[in-house]
């Protein structure tokens, strides 16, 4: 009884302290506090939080196929993207006629004399579609890149340069004015989400509550997985694909399932993330964002999942310091990341505490063997 | 296992790429040779004329007959001055432009002079000084300045003048003249280019005043391709003729000459109507005309074909010249350098530091020859970068494909920024030296720009430079050897660090002097590498690694199947399907056209 209730207190103790801190007090030092107090959680610096757990959410579907699965993909922002412009579509519709053309169709499209809304916004009319979507399309799509890909065997730096130029083939083509989804410009000035004005603190509140929510549901998912039979699977494609499949495993089919997964993930990243920006455009799906989003679980500490939350939390919080403040130094910065993960910190910021906490209890067990030996024999 | 004599062997290896390079020729060929295509090339016939300089030179005095009918122009009898005017208008001469110009807008003014002669002037701009207006003066014949005593120009006060004035009938007379001589002067100028197109634009004009003028100046001209033109223009202009025999040979004409712009014209002369009744009354002219525009259509789809196969051969030897380096850096040492594109840039970049130094420090002469030192200097400094990135970072990580990929990501970042503090980021411009601008045209509407032509050349050369340095130096005989067993190359004593070094110095290099190419066909501006690093590697993944033959084939297949996509389905969807192409190939052959057959499992 009491090994099961510290078990219990190990595993599930740190994560409702933090489950606890980000959906509860953090909502709530953002409304009781007066206005000007220290502890007070601005409404810019709550949206922004939350932008940053929308990302979060990404990262841990980019280490569960990266960090635990060796597959380097350089193409996760097309799968955000996806997610992303979904939700999108069903807040552009959601403007009705408040826009500035009086329209019932999107700005954009009065604007390219576009006379009838297309076919494939239709459904995105419906709240319950757009959900469905927000999974479902990216998740679609990696399939069917993903079932070709892995089946040839196509692997290590060839899938990362195929998915680089997939990014690129995205990004060129959501530019494009006559995909209808707003060009180079985007989505954007959208209104009200579900009835809720998105400009209300209280509406953006919520979707912090909610993204919250969502990110710590993918963690425990991922959690599940990782520490499950299928999870051991993937680490041992990471560390030995050719032995899995000597041993009679098709590490085909795992691959594809953690590539739809992540996708999936990413999809929802995007819906989450859109509402609360306010705007999606191709800039933000193209090839640098893709390996910006690497880079964030390899700060963060690849194979673990806190790890790659944490990253995409840190690596966006000082990018929007250093683009406020140093607009020039932000891509030294970037790319001194990128060297400096790689070379000095390969284990990222987790990666690096644990070790160090190994090191404190091999020193320590070898310690208290030296004071046992002394007591034996002075 | 029955062993195969070494010498077939190696013919089999070579034998799918000998293959391809044999079609490829033979295309080239069937393009270059100008008159192997059954008739389809019309040379211009005609007498093959110098071109007389029908420019007189300036300033010479005018001829006896011409001074009299100029002085004629004083006069102020209406009916005298309309003859003096008809008289000059004959001469066809184009020093009396100025004159007729003045006499029509204003300005030409008869000079009473203090000495009592009175002589016919142009004048020039009016000037105003103190109270008086004051004119310069200019002969009647030849627009000359004139000069007074000192040798000043000849200033005189307005009042001594008196204007010649030009009645409405009057300015009616003198602008066929004036039309005329300015088409005269546009058609016989020295520059070859504004020939041609004073020829197009008077056959468009369709005026059939203009056909003697042509016919003169198709007697006179040399260049065959100005030749053409005229000889369109004048049969574009003979179709609207009275005389059907004549409409009927100028159809005739046109169809071989393959003039596009005679479609239209045509079309016209063409029954078109379901009834019969449109079109020519002659039913010959008819016939004769609806030849004509087949034989047209199909000489159009032919140069489309020859335009598409050169602008796609074009773009092959540009991804080619890209994607060399990597091939070496990436084949041979199985490094990813995501910072490939950031080495042509700084090849770009050293191109137009080498010409602003040319500009700055050199004298004008010389400018055209920066291009020739920026091609070895730009390989100089982006190999001098590739040795510092392989000094500095990427000797720790061999072995590592994943993490080189990101850290020299990282690279690139910090190179595109600190290019773009150093020059800022907008784009520079790099102008090309004369000798790679323009282009010759082998055909009817088959033009072929010097610049793409040379970077043809150039893909060419260092294609052989590479296949030079690998398999006939003795240094590429380390690098191949490093390559397939390093440690045994230890211990045989080559120095395996130095030789990877020196292998991704030399990669970088190409990578500079691919920038360097690139220089002179696009912007040159900070994001230039991230335009074209994927295209360079999706040719080096489709290649396969380790074999020059597969990123050259690669590099064909890929530019070509761009261009020949790109008119129907537009330059970004062309790139999206090749993309889909890729893995559909890399389904069939998942490690590249050219992989390197062997037993070992790489893990």
């Amino acid at each position: 009884m009491g090994k099961v209730s510290a078990s219990l207190f190990r595993t599930w103790l740190p994560f409702m302290i933090v489950a606890l801190f980000l959906v509860v007090i953090l909502p709530l030092l953002n409304v009781l506090p007066d206005e000007g107090a220290w502890y007070r959680v601005s409404n810019f610096s709550l949206n922004l939080f939350g932008k940053f757990l929308a990302y979060a959410i990404l990262a841990l579907g980019l280490d569960l196929i990266w960090g635990y699965t060796g597959i380097l993909s350089l193409g996760h922002g097309v799968f955000f993207g996806l997610g992303a412009y979904c939700m999108g579509m069903h807040l552009a519709l959601s403007i009705g006629t408040e826009g500035v053309y009086r329209s019932n169709l999107p700005d954009f499209m009065v604007w390219n004399r576009v006379t009838e809304l297309p076919l494939f916004w239709k459904p995105f009319y419906s709240f319950g579609f757009t959900l469905l979507a927000v999974f479902l399309v990216p998740m679609l799509f990696a399939t069917i890149f993903g079932f070709f890909a892995f089946r040839s065997r196509i692997r290590g730096v060839y899938f990362s340069i195929i998915t680089q130029a997939l990014a690129l083939s995205a990004w060129l083509t959501f530019n494009r004015n006559s995909l209808n989804l707003g060009g180079t410009n985007g989505l954007t000035d959208f209104k009200t989400l579900l009835g809720f004005p998105l400009q209300n603190p209280g509406t953006k509140r919520g979707l912090y509550i909610i993204t919250a929510i969502c990110l710590l549901g993918a963690y425990l998912l991922c959690r599940w997985i990782v520490r499950s039979r299928l999870g051991r699977m993937l680490i041992a494609i990471r560390d030995g694909e050719n032995r899995v499949r000597f041993l009679g495993y098709s590490p085909a089919e795992f691959k594809l399932f953690v590539f739809v997964l992540s996708a999936g993930l990413a999809g929802l990243a995007g819906a989450l993330y859109v509402p609360q920006v306010g705007i999606i455009t191709p800039g933000a799906i193209g090839v640098l964002p893709s390996i910006e989003m690497v880079v964030w679980v390899a700060v963060g500490g690849r194979g673990t999942l806190v790890g790659a939350a944490l990253g995409a939390v840190v690596v966006n919080w000082m990018r929007s310091f250093l683009t406020t403040h140093y607009p020039d130094f932000w891509l030294y910065f970037l790319g001194g990341l990128f060297i400096a993960v790689v070379l000095l910190f390969p284990d990222g910021i987790i990666g690096s505490l644990r070790q160090l906490h190994r090191n404190y209890l091999r020193e320590r067990s070898f310690f208290k063997r030296k004071q046992a030996a002394l007591a034996v024999n002075p | 296992m029955a062993t195969i004599p070494a010498g077939r062997k190696k013919k089999q290896k070579h034998g799918i790429a000998c293959r391809w390079a044999f079609i490829w020729g033979l295309g080239l060929l069937l393009i270059l040779i100008p008159n192997g295509l059954g008739g389809w090339l019309q040379r211009v016939e005609g007498a093959e004329g110098e071109l007389t300089s029908k420019m007189a030179t300036g300033g010479s005095a005018p001829g006896a007959e011409i001074s009299q009918e100029i002085a004629a122009l004083a006069s102020q009898d209406a009916a005298t001055l309309e003859a003096a005017v008809l008289a000059l208008g004959k001469r066809n001469d184009l020093q009396l432009l100025p004159l007729f110009i003045a006499l029509r807008e204003g300005g030409l003014y008869v000079w009473k002079s203090a000495d009592g002669g009175s002589q016919i002037v142009i004048g020039g701009e009016i000037l105003t000084q103190g109270e008086t207006k004051i004119v310069p003066l200019f002969s009647a014949y030849g627009k000359q300045p004139l000069l007074d005593a000192k040798g000043q120009i000849l200033q005189v006060p307005l009042t001594e003048l008196k204007e010649i004035q030009a009645n409405r009938n009057l300015r009616k007379i003198i602008k066929p003249f004036i039309d005329d001589l300015t088409n005269r002067l546009s058609l016989f100028s020295p520059d070859s280019s504004t020939r041609r197109a004073s020829a197009i634009k008077l056959g468009q004009m369709g005026d059939p005043a203009s056909i003697p003028l042509l016919t003169e100046a198709l007697a006179a001209e040399s260049d065959r391709w100005n030749r053409y033109a005229i000889e369109a223009a004048i049969q574009l202009i003979k179709l609207t003729d009275a005389d059907p025999t004549v409409r009927r040979t100028a159809a005739r004409r046109l169809g071989e000459l393959g003039v596009e712009e005679a479609i239209p014209g045509l079309q016209k002369l063409q029954d078109t109507t379901p009834d019969g009744s449109g079109g020519d009354p002659d039913p010959t002219v008819r016939e004769a005309a609806g030849q004509a525009i087949k034989k047209i259509e199909n000489w159009a789809i032919f140069t489309r074909v020859v335009e598409t196969l050169f602008r796609g051969i074009s773009l092959s030897s540009i991804l080619l010249l890209m994607a060399l380096g990597l091939a070496i850096v990436f084949g041979l040492m199985g490094v990813i350098n995501m910072a490939h594109g950031e080495l042509m840039m700084l090849g770009a970049y050293a191109t137009y530091v080498m010409q602003q130094w040319f500009v700055n420090s050199l004298p004008a002469s010389l400018f055209n020859y920066y291009f020739l030192l920026a091609l070895p200097f730009s390989f100089v400094v982006a190999s001098g970068m590739g040795l510092l990135l392989e000094r500095c970072l990427i000797r720790f990580l061999y072995g590592r494909p994943l993490e080189t990929l990101l850290a020299t990501w990282g690279v690139s970042l910090i190179l595109q920024q600190a290019v773009r503090q150093i020059f800022g980021a907008a784009n520079v411009s790099v102008v090309s030296p004369n000798w790679l601008s323009g282009g010759i045209q082998i055909l009817v509407g088959v033009y072929l720009p010097y610049n793409r032509l040379f970077i043809i050349g150039l893909a060419v050369v260092c294609v052989i430079i590479t296949y030079a340095v690998l398999f006939r130096s003795n240094i590429g005989l380390k690098i191949r050897a490093v390559t397939q067993n390093r440690s045994m190359s230890s211990c045989l004593g080559i120095a395996t660090r130095k030789i990877d070094a020196w292998t991704f110095g030399f990669g970088a290099g190409m990578a500079g002097l691919a920038g360097c190419a690139l220089s002179q066909i696009g912007n040159v501006g900070p994001d230039l590498g991230q335009t074209y690093v994927v295209d360079s590697f999706m040719v080096v993944v489709t290649g396969g690694v380790g074999k020059l033959a597969g990123s050259i084939l690669a590099a064909l297949g890929i530019g070509s199947l761009n261009k020949i996509f790109e008119p129907s389905l537009g330059s970004v969807f062309s790139k999206v399907a090749i993309l889909i192409l890729v893995i559909l190939l890399l389904q069939a052959k998942p490690s590249g056209l050219f992989a390197l057959k062997g037993r070992s499992i790489e893990n």
